[in-house]
């Protein structure tokens, strides 16, 4: 079923990283370091500016992957990665899609690898990332095949 | 801002012991991240999952654990950042973090990371690739 989809892309989403969201992620982890927050404290940092928690990517919008249907319920989270060439500042722009990289069995249970990408303008890549989502037997005979 | 560079093999970050975990603290990550999955906020939703109460985003217990490193950003960055989530946390656990060096050479820190619920069970556990800004480090 989603065999065919690994590989497929969503089409980029530009997103901001905004400021007031960035407090609010870093409160809600309870992190709320000057680094993310304080704009004095940012300009003077070795970024110029204030940077976003690593995993802030959460709340990126990563586009519609078109014939995914995952269900709405009873997933894990099995794993998480994030891969960065430099943290996120705060204010930049950036474009971010969604992969089904990869799809496997084991026990009953299916992985479901999805890669999320952050890029600029140019395409050059902030950050990747990397979820492996797990789906019960039960939740698994829930689906449509 | 800490310094990095006395750091050795086998040497620990300061620990952090979290509050037990409330109600409050899912509903605030659950706004900031914008993932309303209700197993996470509201009791009958997490037990029609067969879940015996609400669980903590494993993505929230990640974000906390992230919080280790945030004095040492003058020093470096997170380059990689990868976890499993091997167990879940409930409501009143009280979680801690702990990141270990692994490597260290001059230009990256290795370290293991794990955070512990208040019975000494691993909830998440991973690794954590600190990148050095080369200045005499």
């Amino acid at each position: 079923m989603l065999q065919e989809l690994i590989g497929k892309r969503s089409n980029k989403v530009k997103n901001q990283v905004e400021r007031g969201m960035v407090k609010k992620f870093a409160e809600a982890i309870g992190d709320p370091n000057p680094i993310f927050i304080d704009e004095d404290i940012g300009k003077q940092s070795v970024y110029g500016q204030n940077i976003a928690p690593p995993t802030f990517p959460r709340v990126f919008d990563y586009g519609e992957l078109t014939g995914l249907e995952l269900p709405k319920k009873g997933l894990i989270h099995g794993e998480q990665n994030y891969h960065y060439s430099r943290p996120l500042l705060i204010g930049e722009t950036v474009y971010c899609y969604t992969e089904l990289s990869d799809y496997y069995e084991k026990k009953g249970m299916l992985f479901v690898v999805m890669k999320g990408h952050g890029e600029t303008l140019e395409e050059e890549t902030i950050f990747t990332s990397e979820q492996i989502i797990i789906i019960t037997e039960t939740v698994r005979k829930g689906m449509k095949s | 801002m800490k310094q990095l560079n006395v750091l050795k093999n086998s040497d620990t970050l300061e620990k952090i012991t979290l509050a037990p975990v409330s109600r409050i603290d899912l509903i605030k990550y659950a706004d900031a991240s914008g993932d309303f999955n209700p197993i996470h906020t509201i009791d009958e939703e997490a037990e029609k999952a067969g879940l015996p109460g609400i669980i903590a985003h494993g993505m929230w217990t990640m974000g906390n654990l992230s919080k280790l490193f945030t004095p040492y950003y003058e020093d470096g960055f997170i380059q990689d950042y990868k976890v499993r989530f091997r167990g879940m946390v409930f409501l009143n656990d009280v979680i801690t973090l702990q990141a270990t060096v692994e490597e260290i050479n001059e230009r990256r820190i290795d370290f293991k990371v794990v955070a512990t619920n208040q019975d000494g069970k691993e909830v998440i556990k991973g690794n954590v690739l600190f990148a050095k800004y080369n200045d005499g480090c």
